[in-house]
């Protein structure tokens, strides 16, 4: 197998402010984290947990309190912003919606670390650039001025530009905020196909969980104390790292379905039995109303599809009723919840 | 479609340095203004006087200060990513008033501008300095200050109290001063295009070429700093030095202008607004020039303006640049682009 080329890797990392000239505070650390070639890493944490911290600080936008950061084998804090800038490229939350700005302009500006003093783009910038417009499918707003772009738009051209920066490395800070969900899915898929495709490194934070298990290489898991916990997205889920990081008071991550309970759990217990598709969204909606679903409840449901024909079997110590709708039966349940 | 309008420009410009020529006290007609100018020996000797010593340096005045505000301007509201920033609106040539001002009233009773510029070119010097360093001061002040604050407006008002507490400064100065410094002073503020001549010219010319070289060369910093400080930084560019540079031109700029002209409003914060809706862009590269071109057509019509053709009247020169400016500022903030850019 082809050894995977580092491209940044941190010792000892510590993040943080320095609120008080004599006195530094800490956000998170010791890090050692790595990052390679072609890799997609969610960067995932509640808020306030010091996400863009760590990004700015990998990024070189702010300086470490201690600890070591090496770019492609090189001290970050002894490289100038003109040699980073050939290494990182950014995609930020900050605001850039300049009214006279417009589309095609700001994706040349990626060209800026290797462009003369005058800004005048080359044969070799131009080409850049197209590849960066057609990769993002932005070709149909070149011409519109910043300001007239929709938040997903505006996301995708931000990303135009960074991948006309054509770094090895790619950190984006939340890129899926303020888009809606198709185009949250799109923007992921688009820097899961980046990574692949051109062997770039792309650290990414996000609020997306299941989006983020499923295109993540790797997982980078912070907590509210500044833990950060690295790997597989499905060794987090396994070895409770997950639910240690997002448990708060009435929210749980169910590590048996890979989300989140919106739904604090009721006492009744119900065993769904059934394959397929019908069950699975039988066993979502009684999940919703709160039933706990357990394989030796003393009610059972049995879901039967026969050919598109659905039909529900509900069995309360012994006493069948048959059901042709899910509302039926969640309608019967919260009445027999009441008299049982 | 840039060609043509460069075009159209350069000939509107022509045409109002032609009249600029023109008019005035003693009416000059446009063929002889032109015949005048290529073969000076071949006309009426009074008139030749009135253009060669009065008419041609106000007319060469308008343009540089036309370029240099206008310029000076751009680069501000780039720098604080502030579509109302300008040298007069954040307290800039506020601040080049009290280098001047330092060195007209602290001189002592027998020391007038008057006075300062018959010293030559060293009193010329001393006063573009004085007055590009209180430039520079306010700049300083008002981009450290604003590097902490996010919010537009918040910079903004910053830097009109910046600018009022200087002009307070000012005025307690005065209160102490002599009546003929007051008056003297005074006249200064009004503004004005004529009255600078060889020498001066020579030395304003050089300075605001200065400034307006530096900012040409940055043009490729000022575009990055359009999407902000982070972003800029990740691109390559050492925000600090950018900025320390762009401080430098703009405080020569409205600085060595306003020693001579006196604080002249409004240019700098609508030429780059007018440019931008004309051009269409947001690359400096083209923009500066633009600036240059549109800020010169548009001095030279209030210079025009100022003189109200045909009569023995000159209004000071801020009144009409405040009358033209004002109109465009509301349009900036009402309009239909409603604040749109910088």
């Amino acid at each position: 197998m082809k050894k995977q080329q580092l491209i940044l890797h941190t010792t000892a990392l510590t993040i943080g402010y320095h609120p008080g000239k004599h006195h530094a505070k800490v956000i998170a650390g010791p890090l050692n984290l790595s990052l390679y070639a072609g890799q997609l890493i969610c960067l995932l944490g509640p808020n306030g947990c010091g996400k863009s911290t760590l990004l700015r600080t990998v990024s070189g936008l702010q300086h470490q309190l201690s600890g070591s950061i090496q770019l492609e084998g090189k001290e970050l804090k002894g490289l100038k912003p003109a040699e980073i800038a050939k290494q990182i490229s950014l995609v930020l939350t900050d605001n850039v919606r300049s009214g006279n700005l417009d589309v095609y302009s700001l994706i040349a500006l990626g060209r800026y670390p290797y462009s003369g003093w005058l800004g005048i783009l080359n044969q070799i910038d131009k080409a850049a650039i197209d590849y960066a417009i057609h990769v993002t499918g932005t070709a149909a707003f070149l011409n519109r001025k910043m300001d007239s772009l929709s938040d997903g738009e505006c996301q995708k051209v931000m990303l135009a530009r960074a991948i006309a920066q054509d770094t090895p490395l790619i950190i984006l800070d939340e890129p899926t905020a303020h888009l809606d969900l198709p185009s949250r899915i799109q923007l992921m898929r688009l820097l899961h196909q980046l990574a692949k495709e051109t062997g770039k490194a792309i650290l990414l934070s996000t609020h997306e969980l299941d989006l983020a298990l499923q295109v993540a290489d790797q997982i980078w898991l912070m907590d509210s104390s500044g833990h950060l916990a690295a790997g597989l997205p499905e060794e987090l889920i396994l070895d409770g790292s997950f639910q240690q990081a997002f448990d708060k008071d009435g929210i749980s991550f169910d590590a048996s379905t890979g989300a989140f309970h919106i739904h604090p759990p009721g006492k009744d217990e119900l065993c769904v039995i059934g394959e397929g598709t019908a069950a699975f969204w039988t066993r979502k909606a009684l999940i919703r109303k709160g039933y706990v679903l357990a394989k030796a409840a003393a009610r059972t449901i049995t879901v039967s599809d026969d050919g598109g024909k659905i039909s529900w079997l509900l069995d309360t110590d012994g006493r069948k009723l048959s059901f042709h709708t899910l509302s039926s039966v969640l309608d019967t349940l919260d009445q027999s919840g009441f008299t049982l | 479609m840039n060609k043509i309008k460069v075009l159209v420009l350069l000939s509107l410009l022509v045409m109002a340095f032609l009249l600029d020529v023109a008019l005035g006290s003693v009416h000059i007609p446009v063929k002889d203004v032109v015949r005048i100018l290529f073969t000076p020996d071949a006309a009426n000797e009074s008139w030749i006087y009135i253009i060669e010593k009065i008419r041609l340096p106000k007319a060469m005045t308008a343009i540089i200060v036309g370029c240099g505000l206008s310029v000076s301007g751009l680069q501000m509201q780039t720098l604080f990513r502030n579509p109302l920033a300008g040298p007069s609106v954040l307290g800039i040539t506020a601040g080049a008033s009290l280098g001047v001002a330092l060195v007209m009233l602290s001189a002592g009773s027998i020391t007038s501008l008057y006075t300062i510029r018959e010293l030559g070119i060293s009193g010329s010097w001393l006063v573009i300095i004085a007055s590009s360093l209180g430039a520079a001061l306010i700049m300083v002040v008002i981009v450290s200050i604003s590097s902490s604050l996010k919010d537009n407006v918040i910079v903004l008002i910053v830097g009109v109290m910046i600018g009022n507490i200087t002009l307070s400064v000012i005025s307690i100065w005065q209160y102490f001063s002599s009546p003929e410094l007051i008056k003297d002073y005074l006249m200064w503020t009004f503004g004005s295009l004529g009255g600078v001549t060889g020498n001066q010219l020579m030395i304003l010319a050089i300075v605001v070429s200065a400034g307006l070289l530096i900012s040409f060369f940055s043009s490729k910093l000022l575009d990055a700093l359009l999407l902000g400080d982070n972003y800029a930084r990740s691109m390559g560019l050492t925000v600090q030095h950018a900025r320390l540079l762009i401080v430098l031109s703009t405080s020569v700029l409205a600085g060595g202008i306003t020693a001579f002209c006196g604080p002249i409003g409004f240019i700098g914060i609508a030429v780059p607004h007018l440019s931008r809706a004309l051009f269409h862009t947001s690359s400096h590269r083209i923009l500066i020039p633009a600036c240059c071109l549109v800020g010169t057509v548009l001095m030279l019509v209030c210079d025009i303006v100022a003189q109200l053709p045909g009569s023995q009247t000159v209004l000071p020169i801020n009144v009409i640049t405040a009358l033209v400016g004002s109109p465009v500022v509301i349009w900036i903030i009402a309009g239909p682009n409603k604040l749109r850019g910088f």
